[in-house]
């Protein structure tokens, strides 16, 4: 028998690990695209999660995996309307830093 | 020649060595993308970590979705934003400051983060069963009842979705420039 793999934590722990890495990328990272890949890190994790909570629990299964079908799909809706977002900035203003992205500022 | 049930020397079973393996693939990997300098290595690095999170998703019994996984975050996301970083690179965008200024403090937010997640989650009290690692016996039938039974509405407005950002992408994306608006007017005028 298997102690972690067998297991519901440890799974639920790399998601969590997952997630707060992603997360400081997103607050930390200056390059616009680097934050978008940090926010497909956060997805991700919460993606291992909902299928560890589908294979652990009996009464969910096959809705785990289904759910994150539909986390899959919207998220590459996200990526295509942010990467074309940022395109559409940098041919603006010629730089991906989002702190140089300062037309609104008072 | 059988395999023994545990890996030779160290006794841990194959399944605990493989989630080490992965997991750890995948955190490195994903500490590489937000740590790293190089933005083309962070993008190189993001697929790594994906391939990893498809493993787990297999020794969860799921599949499909790292099918799924590999078909859609590897081979599709994972290009477009590999193309992204070779269209907005410039050699003036400076290679040495990578962070904002908040960096310190989002390092702090974060590692807080982290250990909520790692005492809560990982404290036990979630009544699961005990998982083998065997894929469910009807396959990946459940997936296929729940996705076209209850959330069959979800799954229709996904494609909607879909359509929406693809449309919208190309339309952003072919914005004239701020500048270009102007001149075109200009020689209207004229």
């Amino acid at each position: 028998m298997s102690l972690i793999a067998g297991h519901l934590e440890p799974y639920l722990v790399l998601s969590g690990l997952l997630f707060s890495i992603g997360s400081f990328g997103f607050l930390a990272r200056r390059n616009a695209i680097s934050m978008l890949m940090s926010v497909e890190i956060m997805l991700n994790a919460v993606n291992i999660a909902v299928v560890a909570f589908g294979a652990f629990a009996p009464a969910l299964a096959g809705q785990g995996v289904a759910f994150a079908m539909l986390i899959i799909a919207v998220a590459a809706a996200e990526a295509t309307v942010g990467l074309a977002i940022i395109i559409a900035i940098y041919r603006n203003r010629k730089t991906p830093l989002v702190d140089e992205y300062d037309t609104m500022r008072q | 020649m059988p395999l023994p049930d545990t890996l030779p020397l160290i006794g841990i079973t194959w399944a605990d060595a493989l989630f080490m393996l992965l997991g750890g693939v995948a955190v490195a990997g994903a500490l590489g993308v937000v740590l790293g300098r190089d933005i083309i290595r962070n993008g190189l690095l993001l697929i790594l970590t994906l391939g990893a999170i498809a493993g787990i998703y297999v020794m969860l019994g799921a599949a499909i979705l790292a099918g799924a996984q590999v078909l859609v975050y590897i081979g599709a996301i994972s290009v477009l934003i590999l193309f992204a970083i070779m269209l907005t690179q410039s050699k003036a965008a400076p290679a040495k400051l990578n962070f904002q200024t908040q960096a310190v403090p989002a390092a702090l937010i974060s590692a807080l983060l982290a250990l909520i997640f790692a005492v809560t989650l990982g404290g036990g009290g979630w009544n699961a069963t005990v998982f083998d690692g065997t894929p469910p016996p009807e396959g990946t039938r459940g997936a296929a009842d729940a996705l076209f039974g209850p959330y069959l509405l979800a799954f229709e407005v996904a494609s909607v979705l879909l359509l929406a950002a693809v449309i919208g992408g190309i339309y952003l994306a072919s914005l004239p420039r701020a500048g270009q608006i102007g001149a075109e007017e200009e020689e209207e005028r004229r």
